[in-house]
Parts: C-alpha cells; structure tokens; sequence
C-alpha cells in the first residue's frame, strides 16, 4: 500500500455546511424576532397589519424551533458526517460513484424538504407536535432523506478500510437508527382526504393516537429527539474533533464505551418527565424522573472523558478559541445535563413545567453544547476542506466572548422568569385565595424577556461573525498545505 | 465482545437498535393496550367546533396555551377541575403544550364567553391591559375549513369508530348525540346553524355579514371550539 494520506473528497461536506451557517443565522434570527415579540408585543406587527398573519409569535415559533433543529443542528450533523465518516474509515467519497450521488442527492432533496417546511409553517400547516409539525407529504420526504443518509453511512462502511469503528461512528449510526424509529412511530397519522373518499384538504391528516397515548408518543419521540439530534451526534463530533485539534488522545476508551452503552440504554426512558403530573399513568412519570437522574451517568461520562483529554494540556484553552469553543461546550453539555435532571424531579417539576426556566434549559444545551460544538467543527473542518487557514483569529475569539455573554444572559434570565412566574402561579394569600391574578405573573417578567432579547441579539452577532469568518476563509484566507494540518488549525491573526 | 461489536457494523446496530428500542417496548406499549376510555360527559367535536380546532393548530395557539389542569390547589383554584385522561379520549392530536406564557385553556368554556373571545382576539391588550398576546384579526376576515373537519370526523368515526350520531352519557345524567352529517352538504348545513348561534352573540358586522351570506369566518369557529372546551 502506498504511503501516503488518501486525498478525501468533501463535494458534500461542503454543502452541507453551507446550509449549516445559512440556516443556523435564519433559524436564530427567528428566535430573536421572538424574543422580542414577547418583551415588546409591537413587533408582532413588524411587516405591518396585512402581514401579520406571517409575522406572529404563534406562526413564527415552530419554524424557529424547526429550523434551529432541522436546519442548523442537522446540516452540522450531515456536514461532520461527510467530513469524519470518510476519514476515520480511512475511505474517500470519490472511491465510489454511488455513494457520491447519493451524498449529492441527500443534499438536495435535504433542501427541498428545507423549503416545503418553510413555506407550510408559515401558511400554518402543521400536525401541532412539536418538532414532528410536518405533514405526511412532507413527512414521506423526510424519512427519504434518512433511508439516503442511512444507505450513505452503511455503504461507507461497508468499503472501509479500517476495520475497528471509532467512536464517533458508534454515534452515528446510534443518530440514524434513533431518528429513523422515534420519527417513524410519532408521525403515524391518517391522511384524512383518502380515508373519507377525497373531502377537505389533501395534506390533512389526523393522528393514529388519542389524548394521553398522542402524549406519550410525543414526548418519547419529543424528548429523544434531543437525545438523538443534540447529544449523541454532538458527541460524535466532539470525540473526533477534540483530540484531532489538541492532538491529545482520548483520555479513556472504557470510560466512552461505559458513557456509550450508557446513555443507549437509559436516555429513552426519561421521555416521561415532560408529563410529571400529567394524565399518564403514575408509574411512568416516576420512571420518567428517576431515569432523568440516573442520565447525569453517561452524560457526565462522555463530558468527563472530553475534559480529561485536555488533562496537561490545558494551556491549549488558553491559547486556541478553537479549544475554547469546544471545552465550553463540553462545560455547557455537562451543566445542561446537571440542569434537566433537577427539572425532572417531581416537586422542581410542579414548579419548573409550563414556565421560561424549561425555555432557558433548552437554550443553554442548544447554544451552550450543540451550535458551540458544531461551529467549532466547522471551524476545524475549513482549512483542511477549503486548504485555507481560518481567515481571523480575533474575530473568533470576539465571536466566543459575545456569544458566551448571549448565552449567560440567555440562561439566567430564563431561571429567573420561570422561578417567578412558577412562584406567582401557586402564591396564596392569608386566606387562600389565589394571590396573583395570570396577567400578574406576566407583566412581571417583561424585564427579563428584555433581558432574554438581548443576549439571543448578542448570540445572533456572533452567528453573523462565524459567518463572515468562513466566508473569508473560503474565499481569501492564506493557503496552507498538508503538513500544517496536522493538529491545531492554522490561523490567521 | 465490545471490541467484536465495533468490527461487525451490522451486529453492532442491531445491538444499538435493540438497547434504544427496550424503553418503547416496556414504557410506551403497555399503555396502548388500554386505549383511553372516555369519562361521562366526554363527546366528540361538531364539525364547527372540530374545524375551529384546526384553527387554533393552525395559529400554534398551544404553543403559548396548555391544556392540563394539574392536581394542584393553585390549579385547580384557577382553572377548575384536575385533567382527566378520558376527557382527552377524542382529542387527535392531544394539545397539553408545553409552556404557558398565556393561561390554561382546558375548561375556558366554563368561564369565558363568546363576546369575550371576540373582542380579545381583535384586541387582547384591550380586555387584559398588559396582554403580550398579539391580535388574531386575519381570523375574522379567513374562512374556516369546513371540508377538512368533516373528512376528519368521517375518517375518526370509520376508523377509531369515534361515537359519532349514538347516545352518549352526559354527567347531569341526560344523553345527548354529536350529529355527523350523512353528507358534505348535510354537515356544512349543520356546521352553519351552529355558526349563526354564535355570531348572533358577536358585534363584528363583517362576520355577521359573511355567516349570513353562508360563509363561516375562522374567529367563528374557534370560538365554538372555545366554547366546547370544559
């Protein structure tokens, strides 16, 4: 065999992360749109009264959430996918024409569900689940997609040079198999247009599930889509990316495959804890919440694992935002997963459930652990896919302290708002009566949605940042060759 | 034998499959085996008020809205009667939300009115001074989905055979039948009816106008669906 690095090929890569920047700035602008929606009602009218129907809190918050999930999060799934896969399988793309079409039809038929998802939320079809809104026609696609995912991540393998599959491809193929059943299973629905003989809508369905079981599937599905969308693949990308960038190995292979074997076994119980004191049966809610606490296990696992491979190396955080983005993300992932676990306690729940601090824990996974990692990957993954150097160092490190300061001020606003507002909700006066009337416990948190609006502006500059960082990387970054790619990326002042 | 598993892929994703797959089997299943029962005085939804729903899903109404009454003093004080499971035995899909930036709507029917809805859908800040709910008035000049609802009644009541035109028991111990249309035409006519009785009570001149001229306006039908809700 020839002595020389395989040349792999990043056609799809690429792509993929092009959408990953695209749609993490739409899918956050949003979100901030809706921040500010609820510190100041006003800009529900932003386009004015015609539009209004388009510019609405209610209209606009699943394709935040979806566009966010689905476009931001997945793209940098996909674009990591297309990036490690081939080099951990020590295998190129170009090694198979069948499996370079299929990466390129994954693509563009990714983006044309993008689109269709797009245009329905904002028309106002939806199923009403949340992350599950997509109507069967679009539904159909999507699980077209993932079977093309599926064929690109099992045909990959299949012509794999190294035998032993790394770690991040056990987090891989634990996405694709997670995804494809929760999707399948929480989307069964019937289209009602051909069940009643072509009357109404032809989209319309209605769900094979009713009331409390529609709940219980919904919130399997709902809670492990976080699990399978924002934690395993994420971790995924930090076991590959970490080492690769401080060129530290991984501190334990028994510690990954305990917090592995772990986090498969224990994350779908837990689903019931987004329905404590809910109409599911008792059992459930309380197997939901212990599973909730038994999780810190194999998530501080795999944190724990990542932390210690930085052990004697740590003056690398110092000196490489590349390094700082990805420890605060582990930092983040293990604050998160402390986070949740409280929250799924019966008596924090009674006070947490239906108020900002759940909005606030979501916040603080997903731009703490999930889009810092993935913009840390992208990060790595540009000189060696564009052979540039990153374009700006101190652009990067401007961007991670303008989106940390985002995301403190995201997350603390959001303990406070939903503490109160919970609080507020079960005070009662001297004589039992109920001391606060709703509006009460509304009006008081208008500081802290202010508070909430700014720091999701601050975390929407950095996105505009990262941006603009790549952009010149792509297009007028210094050139760089192989032997500068060995571990740190290289980069410009 | 982890070593083994991470040399044969397939083994190794069979493996995975079935770890992730055990919490569905043992949690998720045994529930299913008793499909939820409805308590008395459950019914299921006029096509009036069924298309009203898909208003409030089409408008993502639930994601500021629960609807779950939890077993708590302070709930119950403030929204009536802790949720039943079998009061949601019609409901597909099930609408709990999971945030309550506005109150809980489980049983507004029992305290809120069709005059109320119209003036705060047009206005929320003018009934509750210091609303952040923005205004639905596009609900007043849309029309509601009359088709659609009816071809979800006739598919729920084919296929979950949802008791639709049966006798069903009410708590004050009386019967009453949810009428579903032998026909499209029968169920517009039907659907209309229960429109007029609900825009007798509103102001708006537009919607009057338009339930006159056979049209149903959306605000119209959410506003039974509101209505129904208790």
């Amino acid at each position: 065999m020839e002595n020389r690095p395989l040349e792999y090929d990043y056609t799809v890569a690429k792509m993929f992360m092009l959408t990953t920047v695209l749609l993490g700035i739409v899918g956050m602008l949003v979100g901030v749109i809706l921040a500010w929606q609820m510190a100041f009602p006003a800009v529900n009218l932003m386009l004015g009264e015609g539009l209004a129907e388009y510019t609405n809190f209610s209209r606009l918050r699943p394709l935040h959430t979806d566009a966010v999930i689905f476009g931001f999060t997945l793209s940098g799934i996909w674009a990591t996918w297309y990036y490690v896969g081939q080099r951990v399988l020590k295998v190129s793309m170009a090694e198979s024409k069948f499996l370079m079409f299929l990466g390129k039809l994954h693509f563009w038929l990714y983006l044309l569900v993008v689109v269709a998802v797009v245009g329905s939320l904002l028309m106002g079809i939806t199923t009403s689940k949340e992350y599950a809104e997509f109507e069967w026609p679009i539904d159909i696609a999507v699980v077209a997609v993932w079977v093309i995912w599926g064929m690109s991540v099992f045909g990959l393998i299949g012509i794999r040079r190294e035998k032993s599959l790394y770690i991040s491809i056990w987090y891989y193929i634990a996405t694709f198999l997670g995804i494809a059943m929760l999707y399948l299973f929480n989307n069964m629905a019937i289209p009602t247009y051909f069940a009643s003989g072509g009357i109404g809508n032809w989209y319309h369905s209605v769900s094979m599930y009713a009331g409390t079981n529609d709940a219980l599937v919904q919130w399997w599905y709902g809670h492990n889509a976080v699990a399978f969308g924002f934690t395993v693949p994420i971790v995924a990308m930090i076991y590959y990316f970490l080492p690769k960038e401080s060129g530290q190995a991984v501190y334990s292979y028994k510690l990954s495959l305990l917090a592995f074997w772990g986090l498969m076994f224990v994350y779908l119980w837990a689903g019931g804890h987004h329905l404590i004191y809910s109409t599911v049966p008792d059992w459930m809610q309380t197997m939901g919440s212990v599973f909730s606490v038994v999780l810190i296990l194999p998530s501080w696992g795999s944190a724990i694992n990542m932390l210690l491979t930085m052990k004697g190396e740590w003056q690398q955080v110092a000196a490489s935002p590349l390094i700082k983005f990805m420890i605060l993300a582990s930092t983040f992932y293990m604050f998160s997963t402390l986070e949740g676990p409280i929250q799924a306690i019966k008596s924090v729940n009674a006070l947490a459930h239906f108020t900002d601090w759940i909005v606030g824990h979501v916040h603080d996974g997903v731009l703490g652990w999930v889009a810092f990692m993935i913009m840390a990957a992208l990060f790595h993954m540009a000189p060696r896919v564009f052979k540039r150097e990153i374009y700006s160092k101190s652009l990067m490190n401007t961007q991670f302290w303008i989106q940390t300061l985002g995301v403190v001020l995201y997350f603390t606003s959001m303990w406070i708002a939903g503490i109160t507002q919970g609080m507020m909700w079960r005070a009662h006066d001297e004589f039992g009566n109920l001391a606060y009337s709703f509006i009460d416990t509304v009006s008081v948190l208008h500081p802290y949605f202010t508070i909430r609006a700014v720091g999701g502006t601050l975390y929407l500059i950095g996105m505009f940042l990262f941006a603009y960082n790549m952009y010149k990387t792509m297009t007028s970054a210094r050139r760089v060759d192989e032997s500068e790619l060995q571990t740190a990326s290289p980069m410009g002042a | 034998m982890f070593h083994w598993l991470e040399k044969h892929p397939f083994f190794f994703a069979v493996a995975v499959f079935v770890t992730i797959a055990f919490a569905g089997l043992i949690e998720i299943l045994p529930n299913f085996a008793q499909a939820s029962q409805p308590v008395v005085g459950t019914k299921p939804y006029s096509t009036l008020e069924l298309a009203g729903r898909h208003v409030y899903i089409k408008n993502s109404c639930n994601a500021c809205h629960s609807q779950l009454v939890r077993p708590f003093k302070s709930e119950t004080d403030r929204y009536g009667h802790y949720s039943l499971s079998g009061e949601y035995a019609y409901d597909r899909p099930f609408l709990w939300g999971s945030k309550r930036t506005g109150p809980d709507l489980m049983r507004v029917g029992n305290y809120r009115t069709t005059d109320w809805h119209e003036n705060h859908m047009w206005e929320p800040s003018a009934v509750v001074p210091g609303s952040i709910m923005p205004a639905y008035r596009w609900m007043f000049k849309n029309t509601a989905d009359i088709d659609t609802a009816y071809a979800e009644q006739v598919t729920v009541n084919k296929v979950f055979a949802v008791p639709y035109n049966q006798e069903i028991p009410m708590a004050d111990g009386t019967k009453a039948t949810v009428k579903l249309g032998a026909t499209l035409e029968e169920a517009k006519a039907e659907a209309l009816e229960e429109a007029k009785a609900i825009a007798a009570d509103m102001k708006n001149q537009d919607v009057k106008d338009a339930v006159a001229a056979g049209q149903i306006p959306e605000i119209v039908a959410l506003i039974a669906y509101m209505n129904s809700l208790k």
